[in-house]
């Protein structure tokens, strides 16, 4: 058990936790935005890959790192249209689409890699995200290592978390958002467009996805791989109901899941890991995440109209 | 959008020649008319007569495929809600748009700035709600919950919605469908404020006291039609009735018969009460072969309760249930079928029938696993498809056939499907709970016909009603339940309404002990 103290007072390991969790923020508010609209979008895992895949090509092929950012949340935008576009307007089932923007998103990627470099072996790198070395706060004592020498992307995500939350509960447009996952009847006798609500949303949101997508390839590593997000979009899924549709606690989700994670990494270097198979340390955080979502989202309140297709005028 | 103020008499709005159709179906047929400055207009018909789909056409939901919408002299875009709210026209819809998860600050305030703008202080419409409330006297707390409102609270919100938009008409579609008779009252009251504001009103209704109440003037549509304007003040109730349905209406009365044996009784019931609903204190209570039992109260006195254990749904606590003479071993929904108990729901829609299921599969709901309609196992459609269409033919059940999927009927043809379906099979107990609620006056004469010839053959049906003039005139015995309490019987004739409002209202059982 000293081992485990020894790890949660490092401020290595809080750097690490920070590092983890800020791709799940991102793609975490994205379906979160989706979902307080009224709409599932299972399209999660595939558009974080698209955005993966397309934010480290821009860079290799020679554009800015935000630039990279910029065209992954671009390429986000088109699959979530794609997915606003049958769910909303046309009423299609919101898991199937879902199911199939993630595994033609998937495919895309894995064939214009293959297009782009088809003679390569290993993928080639980029040079990423450099920790921000910031005067006096980069040298601060713990927190200086915690918070202040992470990548600047890893700021934006924390940044997006709170204009996300900012906007759902503080401004009309939020209001109108909420109201539209609650009952679009109402959104609609109030003289506003639950079409156009909705597929913003999922536009939106889908931009946030593939932004988390990136960050793994252009902050966390410096290169891409097919099996780089390796469920980390079902997790955002996870983590939504877990925040109980909140972005506030969705980010501590977030933050919970990255630990455990962090923490599972350092226990396999203890004499415990030589004991155990590593497998089980790969299954804890989401064997913890499970339990916690058991706990945690008893009394969460779903929006009401989640994935009920609206139809102008049904009777 | 600004209005030079109109005088009085003026006409604010004007529906020219609204023509409707729905695949095959004249929703609407070359409808026209005007509304006054401070006019209330009554817009009377059966159900699937056209009020509501015409009143949608004007507030922007549907599009009208011929004729126009004109507000203050301005002709309205078609199929634009927004563009009808910025005009000054305001719909309460009959089931209400508003978001139970949300606060009734943010249902009123939804849709009334640019979603662009950071929003304006939340004080500004918390003021100007309260001041509405105030003038209008429409209570409501601004941070409630709305789901944790009352029918009646979610109607204030609805109305509070358009006059915190400036609503200078408001269209009501049958208001008063899920009122108590005191709310009702209260509802009239906000109604006459808005009028005497220089409001003017459209009120969807087919409850003809009401409208000879409230209304100035009468339009009555049938089949999608207009077939008679009137002034309410030249007219009476018979008259109206008739204009509705084309002829004239005689509701049933039934006569008084000799009571047969007791084919249910409930001896000493109790139920514990379930989160807010009332429960049973040591309830007794007989149905006789031949007679209609009324059930008179309050809503939410244990009349739900009371139905649940007699469908099978709730069993007693304590005290027994014995079906001639005899106590089921067991207690369930299925029970009460094998003894032939016909169950008329409160809800149609939500436990009556399931609505994307279609004709047939409703009419055998509850007879499906047995012949005709299934051997061995497996579905006989044809046999399932004659009895729907048996059902179609007796009942009168207006519908495309017995494929169309049920939620696409009116609420009469839905009834007449239900009663069709329970009374077929020659119950001996029927629990009648709300028949008529919401039907119109053509649709409650057929439901109490039917409910008296099942009485004449021997039937012992309960029926439970808030509308003490509908238990008076069917009931052979008549008792009030109160706090899940029951009062003595009266035979017909033997009281007034007076005396059954006290009762209601929780006097006299003070004699009697309250089960803890």
């Amino acid at each position: 058990m000293s081992e485990i103290f020894d790890i949660l007072i490092s401020a290595s390991f809080w750097a690490a936790v920070i590092r983890i969790a800020s791709p799940l923020i991102l793609a975490t508010m994205g379906e979160l935005i989706c979902e307080r609209a009224g709409v599932l979008n299972l399209g999660i895992e595939g558009i974080m890959v698209i955005g993966a895949f397309t934010g480290w090509i821009a860079v290799y092929q020679g554009m800015p790192l935000w630039g990279g950012v910029a065209v992954a949340m671009s390429a986000g935008m088109l699959f979530g249209l794609l997915h606003a576009t049958l769910t909303v307007p046309f009423g299609l089932s919101q898991h199937v689409v879902g199911l199939g923007v993630t595994l033609l998103a998937t495919s895309t990627s894995s064939f214009a890699y293959r297009l782009a470099l088809p003679e390569v072996t290993s993928p080639p790198k980029i040079e990423p995200f450099q920790p921000l070395d910031l005067p006096v706060l980069s040298d601060l004592p713990f927190l200086g290592e915690v918070l202040f020498t992470q990548t600047a992307f890893t700021w934006f995500a924390f940044g997006v978390a709170v204009l996300v939350a900012l906007v759902l509960f503080r401004t009309p447009l939020g209001l109108a958002l909420r109201a539209a996952g609650e009952n679009p009847s109402a959104v609609e006798a109030q003289g506003l467009s639950v079409t156009g609500l909705r597929m913003g949303a999922v536009i939106v949101g889908s931009g946030l996805m593939a932004t988390g997508g990136a960050f793994l390839t252009l902050s966390a590593f410096s290169s891409f791989f097919f099996e780089m997000v390796n469920g980390r979009g079902w997790i955002c899924v996870a983590l939504v109901v877990f925040g109980a549709w909140r972005p506030g606690k969705a980010v501590l989700g977030a933050i919970l899941f990255a630990a455990f994670d962090a923490l599972q990494i350092r226990l396999q270097q203890t004499p415990l890991g030589a004991d155990l198979p590593y497998q089980v340390f790969l299954m804890a955080p989401y064997v913890l995440s499970i339990l916690a979502l058991i706990l945690m989202s008893r009394r969460a309140e779903v929006p009401a109209a989640l994935m009920v297709p609206y139809n102008k005028g049904e009777r | 959008m600004t209005v030079t103020a109109p005088q009085a008499g003026d006409i604010v709005l004007r529906l020219d020649n609204i023509t409707k159709r729905f695949g095959a179906l004249v929703a609407n047929s070359a409808i026209s008319l005007d509304l006054k400055r401070g006019e209330v207009i009554a817009l009377l018909g059966e159900n699937g007569a056209g009020k509501t789909t015409l009143m949608n056409i004007l507030f922007g939901h549907y599009q009208a495929d011929e004729g126009r919408v004109e507000v203050f002299g301005q002709t309205l875009p078609p199929g634009n809600p927004r563009a009808a709210l910025a005009a000054g026209v305001g719909m309460v819809h009959q089931h209400f748009t508003l978001a139970d998860n949300l606060s009734v600050l943010d249902n009123i305030t939804l849709g009334t700035e640019s979603l662009w703008s950071r929003g304006k202080g939340r004080q500004a419409a918390r003021a100007r709600i309260a001041a509405l409330s105030a003038e209008f006297g429409l209570a409501v707390h601004p941070d409630a919950r709305v789901g944790s409102l009352s029918v009646g609270e979610r109607q204030r919100v609805e109305i509070l919605k358009a006059l915190y938009r400036d609503a200078r008409i408001l269209i009501l579609d049958e208001p008063t469908a899920v009122l108590t008779p005191q709310e009702t009252d209260a509802l009239f009251e906000t109604l006459r404020k808005a009028v005497a504001l220089g409001l003017s009103i459209i009120f969807i209704s087919h409850k003809l006291h009401e409208v000879m109440a409230i209304a100035d003037r009468c339009i009555v549509l049938r089949h999608g039609k207009v077939v008679g304007e009137v002034n309410t003040h030249a007219t009476d109730r018979a008259s109206l009735a008739a204009l509705m349905v084309g002829s004239a209406v005689t509701l049933p009365k039934a006569e008084a018969r000799v009571a047969g044996p007791v084919l249910l009784r409930l001896d000493h019931v109790s139920t514990r009460a379930r989160g807010t609903a009332t429960g049973l204190s040591d309830l007794s209570l007989d149905l006789c072969s031949g007679q209609i039992t009324g059930l008179a109260g309050v809503s939410g006195n244990g009349q739900a309760v009371l139905a649940d254990l007699i469908s099978g749904l709730v069993r007693p606590d304590a005290g027994r249930i014995e079906i001639a003479g005899v106590e089921p071993a067991s207690w369930s929904p299925r029970q009460a079928l094998n003894h032939h108990i016909a169950r008329i729901p409160e809800d149609r829609h939500k436990t009556g029938t399931i609505s994307d299921f279609n004709l047939t599969e409703n009419a055998v709901l509850e007879t499906y696993s047995k012949p005709p309609f299934s051997r061995m196992g497996w579905m006989n459609w044809p046999a399932a498809e004659d009895f729907a269409r048996g059902i179609i033919a007796r009942y009168d059940v207006r519908c495309q056939g017995v494929l169309q999927r049920i939620r696409l009927l009116s609420g009469g043809n839905m009834q007449k499907l239900i009663l069709g379906r329970v009374l077929e099979p020659g119950p001996r107990i029927i629990l009648a709970n709300q028949p008529v609620r919401g039907l119109d006056v053509g649709a409650i004469a057929y439901v109490h016909t039917q409910l008296i010839a099942a009485r004449d053959s021997g039937a012992a049906v309960l029926l439970i009603s808030e509308d003490l003039d509908e238990i008076q005139s069917l009931s052979d015995v008549i008792h009030v339940i109160s706090e899940g309490r029951l009062s003595p019987g009266f035979a017909r004739g033997t009281t007034t309404a007076a005396e059954l409002g006290l009762w209601m209202a929780g006097q006299g059982f003070e004699g009697k002990d309250r089960a803890a």
